[in-house]
């Protein structure tokens, strides 16, 4: 990876340093939820319906309480937890339907998954197979699949007393905000204009599992001062403060630990009824309860991401500027609602507009319950499905004007001399730099030549056809400034803390609210504060992820880590070299003033008497010899609350190969050129970078969640649910290029979600383009080979049979091993 | 997750795994790599009284030839098949096959008996094993018997291997010389097949002399597409021949139709698929 920005040879930031903590958690020295066992601890297993809607006639739990080593098996009435409800954090609206989510079901399920019952035994075997033997008897009810269908009037209501199946439904109008005019009259002018036109498309934002590494986690342990919770958890502070709300357990009673945690992508951000089960049956048994997943039990009940229908309408002048954007979405939550689920849609709002000067614009958005497992964040949170909406229809319209897709981008982007830029969706972009990324990608991928090849395939009928895929993206992240979250009534606000102890031997100690769960934290924070205290890299130790230790934080999701919680480091540690200064000052007989600091050296000026900032620490700790009315210690604490979004962007273009014989797509070549700002370690940001770009094809070509019509997952392992391997990506070229935020002080945007926002709407405009001189207007995601075979067989006027995604494919093993069939070896 | 209860025995000879087998009746279950098998009981969709793990048997991984034949252990891997030197210079079909099956950690413990006594119809070895003759060495109590490939595959997950016997030994007729190609289709790398084309060709001088073509899951166990054969022998390899001979591909299958691939994409498939095999083979 290139910067513009060459970073200097005695700087670290810029450095591309390997992980430190890479040594750990590669060689299986990791230390996560599930390898923590306190001594006495009893091992739980969930009973989970089988059926997506359903009341539950009787729980019979004779012969489990019976099963060898099991202690208890438990329903929420057992547990006297019928009234508790899993709190949801962002009521969109103020009249937004929010059914109680319980920890266990109390009469009737609601989706396929759903925890009924709980056995408590001295292994998690004794407890798995005990929960085999719990008799649930349902009466099974129709369940509501189609979101489309539930959101109307009269639908078959998954929640009956909410009398509806429509959480929330929230607009932005700019006609209204006064950011931009009325998008009803903007198309109705252009309805009547022969001079201008009007596209309307539908996409669909198809239902994904987000499937972090590590299966979801939690040891509950009731016997000390506090109680301590250990989770696999993206938000170990939220959790406490949660597990407050939710239980009523004093807050100063709580400890929770995040120990190492194995990714999480936004899957890891709520708060679980299994973890307050656990706390609930901890407190109950007074011992310590643990529960581990399985994976497909994660792939079944660990919230889902996506799934979106987008009806969109852009208006434009026949010359190709954009007059209006019209967008309404449904947005499917599953049977309750997540902790942030409702917002995460509504983040989209702000982003459907892009980097485009778009004069009139609104947003609606319907958040419709159904009976399936619940969906909230999943990496990008709302704005992959605003990115991909946006940039398809980009090419939509450059396609009904005959015009070049990124000629019409540029037409009606942000120039780079018109920012700051306030948008029609009220956001104030600081900075950023279309023109210069999107000319390096077209360098990169030789956009001209690629044009050429295509042509020069299409003229001769070549089998394979080619695409070029383009995505101009930008995003908000960094969340978020408290006050923005506030207005759009978040239940937090968006500041992040951060401490720094200096130890009496001049070592630095950091603790971070920050908790980081794979992205490289420890060696990031560590390099920025080598470089602002002045002290080796290796002298500084990053702490997170326990109560004990940071007891303060918002935890980590939507790229929030460096640009808020960073600039918390860069804060404590401009205090720590305050205080510093004053003892320096007092110990070299000098003025403040005639003091400077540089290479973690304090100095005055014009002589060669001075002080390292370890024999101030050093100093301070022994406390003979220091200032009068000051307190004899160096360390700072600091919260940072962002003044604004970041917005990364960048262009990534693809090359894109379609067999038209099979449909096979072939993802040729990727090139990305971000814009994150300035940059803490290339390393880590490529590495970002990379892996955001294979979640975000994987959307495109990969991955759906599938249900039957019954409710049922059909696709819950990793033999169905199709993630791809890195023999299925090609080696991406990623470059970045800086146009520094202005809005914080390491002119730093976030990184950890653009790969996944961008690459989706990529790929699939890469995969039209291939083809739709062949007839081919619209394949929804993924785009299979099959999908794009049926797609050209409709084409050509052939009919093509519908794919039963709910039968199992033999090759698929797992799913189609017939336990009847007692003559088929399995070996 | 964690599988039901199950006693588990590794015998240190044939003999006695075949009594381990017998012993354990119906509810007797060989491990051989477990790379099915291990995912199945983990998901508890089965439930043996009894594993038996063959992997404690030194002589079932032996890879040997004569005259005729090359001769794979059933123990042998996935890895060490494709990686040995008689599969490849006299059965690198067998080879070719092997090398797509799913990933380097799969084929590091998965075994070529396994996953012919598996007979997953998406599994790769079957076609090819097929397409080259292979017999199948059956042990039990009554002792040896060989079975034809053509008389192996039964049904879906089902084969010629009887209630208290083992698979030991699989033998391939050498075919040294032969051109031969494994043309697979899956959604991902590691992933099953949606469909695939096993072909050998014997050409002489341009002319194929004799033609060997396997399906994959173009049925419930593994096809040998005769009509393709036939077409192909005594023409000369090239684009039109490879096109017309592949005509017949759909001879005799019965495609399912499930989450992968409707019936009617995989029998498109199957026709494009073995007009390129044929041709790659030929190269």
């Amino acid at each position: 990876m290139t910067t513009t920005a060459e970073p200097t040879t005695t700087s670290e930031i810029g450095k591309a340093r390997v992980r430190k903590e890479d040594q750990r958690l590669i060689t299986g020295r990791s230390r996560y939820t599930d390898s923590i066992t306190p001594s006495g601890t009893l091992h739980i297993a969930v009973v989970r319906s089988t059926l997506a809607r359903a009341t539950i006639s009787s729980i019979d739990k004779s012969e489990a309480e019976k099963a060898p080593g099991v202690h208890g098996v438990f329903t929420a009435a057992d547990l006297g937890a019928e009234e508790i409800g899993l709190p949801c954090a962002w009521p969109v609206t103020p009249d937004q339907k929010a059914p109680q989510r319980p920890v266990l079901a109390v009469g009737r399920v609601n989706f396929s998954g759903e925890g009924v019952a709980v056995v408590v035994a001295r292994s998690a075997a004794a407890a798995r197979d005990a929960a085999e033997l719990v008799e649930v008897d349902y009466e099974p009810l129709d369940p509501v699949l189609d979101m489309e269908a539930a959101s109307k009037e009269g639908a078959e209501l998954v929640h009956p007393d909410l009398g509806t199946n429509v959480s929330a439904t929230w607009v932005f109008d700019s006609g209204e905000a006064g950011s931009g005019g009325s998008v009803a009259d903007a198309i109705k002018a252009a309805e009547a204009d022969d001079d201008q036109i009007v596209v309307r498309r539908r996409f669909r934002q198809q239902r994904l599992i987000p499937g972090f590494m590590e299966p979801r986690s939690c040891v509950v342990d009731p016997t000390g001062e506090q109680l301590t919770i250990w989770a696999a958890t993206q938000v170990p502070h939220i959790l406490r403060t949660m597990t407050t709300v939710t239980l009523g357990v004093p807050e100063s009673k709580l400890r929770v630990i995040a120990p190492d945690v194995g990714g999480g992508f936004g899957g890891k951000i709520g708060v679980l009824p299994e973890e307050m089960l656990c706390v609930l049956l901890a407190q109950k048994l007074n011992r310590p309860v643990k529960w581990t997943e399985t994976r497909s039990e994660c792939m079944l009940t660990a919230h889902h991401g996506r799934d979106q229908i987008q009806d969109l309408t852009i208006s434009a002048k026949k010359d190709g500027t954009i007059t209006g954007l019209d967008v309404h979405l449904l947005a499917d939550m599953g049977s309750y609602l997540g902790l942030v689920g409702p917002g995460v849609p509504i983040l989209g709002a702000f982003m459907f507009n892009a980097i485009y000067k778009i004069p009139a614009y609104k947003f609606t958005c319907s958040n419709v319950f159904t009976n399936k497992t619940l969906t909230d964040a999943y990496r990008g949170a709302g704005r992959p499905e605003a990115t991909f909406g946006i940039e398809r229809m980009m090419d939509e319209l450059a396609v009904e004007l005959g015009r070049d897709p990124m000629e019409l981008r540029e037409q009606n982007w942000i120039a780079h001399d018109e920012f700051p830029f306030t948008t029609v969706a009220t956001l104030t972009y600081d900075s950023g730099n279309y023109e210069q990324a999107t000319q390096r990608a077209m360098e990169l991928i030789d956009y001209a030549g690629l044009r050429r090849e295509q042509e020069e395939r299409r003229r001769s009928g070549d089998p394979v056809q080619l695409g070029i895929g383009i995505s101009t993206f930008t995003e908000m992240c960094g969340l978020a400034p408290s006050r923005v979250l506030g207005s759009l009534d978040y239940g937090a606000g968006g500041w992040e803390a951060a401490s720094i102890r200096m130890l009496a031997t001049g070592k630095v100690e950091v603790t971070t609210g920050a908790s980081a769960h794979g992205q490289g934290h420890e060696t990031a924070f560590s390099q920025i504060v080598a470089d602002k205290l002045g002290v080796p890299f290796e002298d500084v130790e990053i702490l997170h992820g326990d109560t004990q230790v940071s007891p303060k934080g918002l935890d980590t999701y939507g790229s929030r880590s460096l640009v808020v919680g960073g600039i918390a480091i860069v804060n404590a540690a401009d205090k720590v070299i305050e205080k510093a200064k004053k003892i320096a000052a007092h110990l070299l007989e000098a003025s403040e003033d005639d003091l400077e600091f540089a290479n973690g050296q304090f100095s005055v000026k014009g002589t060669d008497k001075g002080k390292a900032i370890q024999e101030i620490a050093f100093a301070t700790f022994m406390a003979h010899d220091y200032p009068e009315g000051m307190e004899p210690s160096l360390d700072s604490d600091a919260v940072f609350d962002p003044e604004n979004f970041s917005f990364p962007h960048g262009t990534h273009l693809c090359a894109m190969e379609v067999d038209a014989e099979t449909g096979r797509v072939n993802l040729r070549k990727y090139v990305c050129v971000d814009d994150i700002g300035n940059v803490i370690n290339p390393l880590i940001v490529e590495g970002q970078v990379h892996g955001g770009l294979a979640q975000g094809i994987a959307q495109a070509l990969y991955e759906e969640a599938n249900y039957d019509d019954q409710g049922t997952l059909v696709n819950a392992t990793f033999v169905d649910y199709t993630i791809p391997s890195a023999a299925d990506l090609p080696s991406f070229t990623t470059e970045t290029v800086a146009t520094p935020a202005t809005t914080n002080a390491l002119g730093v945007k976030g990184v950890g979600e653009a790969g996944t926002i961008a690459s989706t709407p990529a790929i699939v405009n890469g995969v039209l383009d291939a083809i739709r001189h062949l007839g081919v207007t619209e394949i929804e995601m993924p785009t299979t080979s099959q999908r794009v075979w049926k797609a050209l067989q409709e084409a050509r006027g052939h009919k093509a049979q519908e794919t039963p995604s709910d039968t199992h494919s033999p090759g698929a093993g797992l799913g189609s091993i017939d336990p009847n069939n007692p003559q088929g070896e399995v070996q | 997750m964690i599988p039901a209860k199950f006693d588990y025995v590794r015998p240190g000879s044939v003999d006695e795994a075949v009594q381990a087998l017998q012993q354990g009746g119906e509810d007797a279950k060989i491990l051989a790599g477990g790379q099915s098998l291990l995912p199945v009981l983990r998901l508890r969709m089965a439930a043996p009284s009894v594993v038996i793990d063959l992997g404690g048997i030194p002589e079932l991984r032996r890879i040997g030839e004569d005259d005729q034949y090359v001769m794979v252990g059933a123990m042998a891997t996935h890895h060490e098949v494709m990686r040995n030197d008689l599969v490849k210079a006299h059965v690198e079909l067998i080879a070719q096959a092997t090398e797509t099956v799913a990933d380097p950690q799969v084929r590091h413990r998965g075994t070529l008996g396994g996953a012919l006594a598996h007979a997953d119809p998406a599994g790769d070895l079957g076609a090819a094993a097929l397409a080259l003759d292979a017999e199948f060495v059956i042990l039990g109590s009554g002792g040896t018997r060989l079975v034809p490939a053509a008389e192996f595959f039964q049904d879906y997950f089902t084969t010629a291997i009887g209630e208290g016997e083992i698979l030991t030994m699989v033998r391939f007729p050498k075919r040294s010389g032969w051109k031969t190609h494994y043309e697979k289709f899956n959604r991902v790398a590691q992933a099953w097949s949606m469909v695939a084309v096993a072909v050998a060709l014997k050409v002489d001088g341009g002319t194929i002399s004799e033609a060997r073509v396997g399906l994959t899951n173009m049925g419930n166990v593994p096809i040998r597409a005769t009509g393709v054969e036939r077409a192909l022998v005594g023409q000369q390899a090239g684009p039109d021949v490879a096109k017309a001979a592949a005509e017949h591909a759909l001879e005799g299958t019965s495609a399912p139709s499930d989450a992968d691939a409707a019936s009617d994409y995989r029998e498109h498939l199957a026709k494009v698929l073995t007009g390129r095999a044929v041709l790659a083979a030929a190269g």
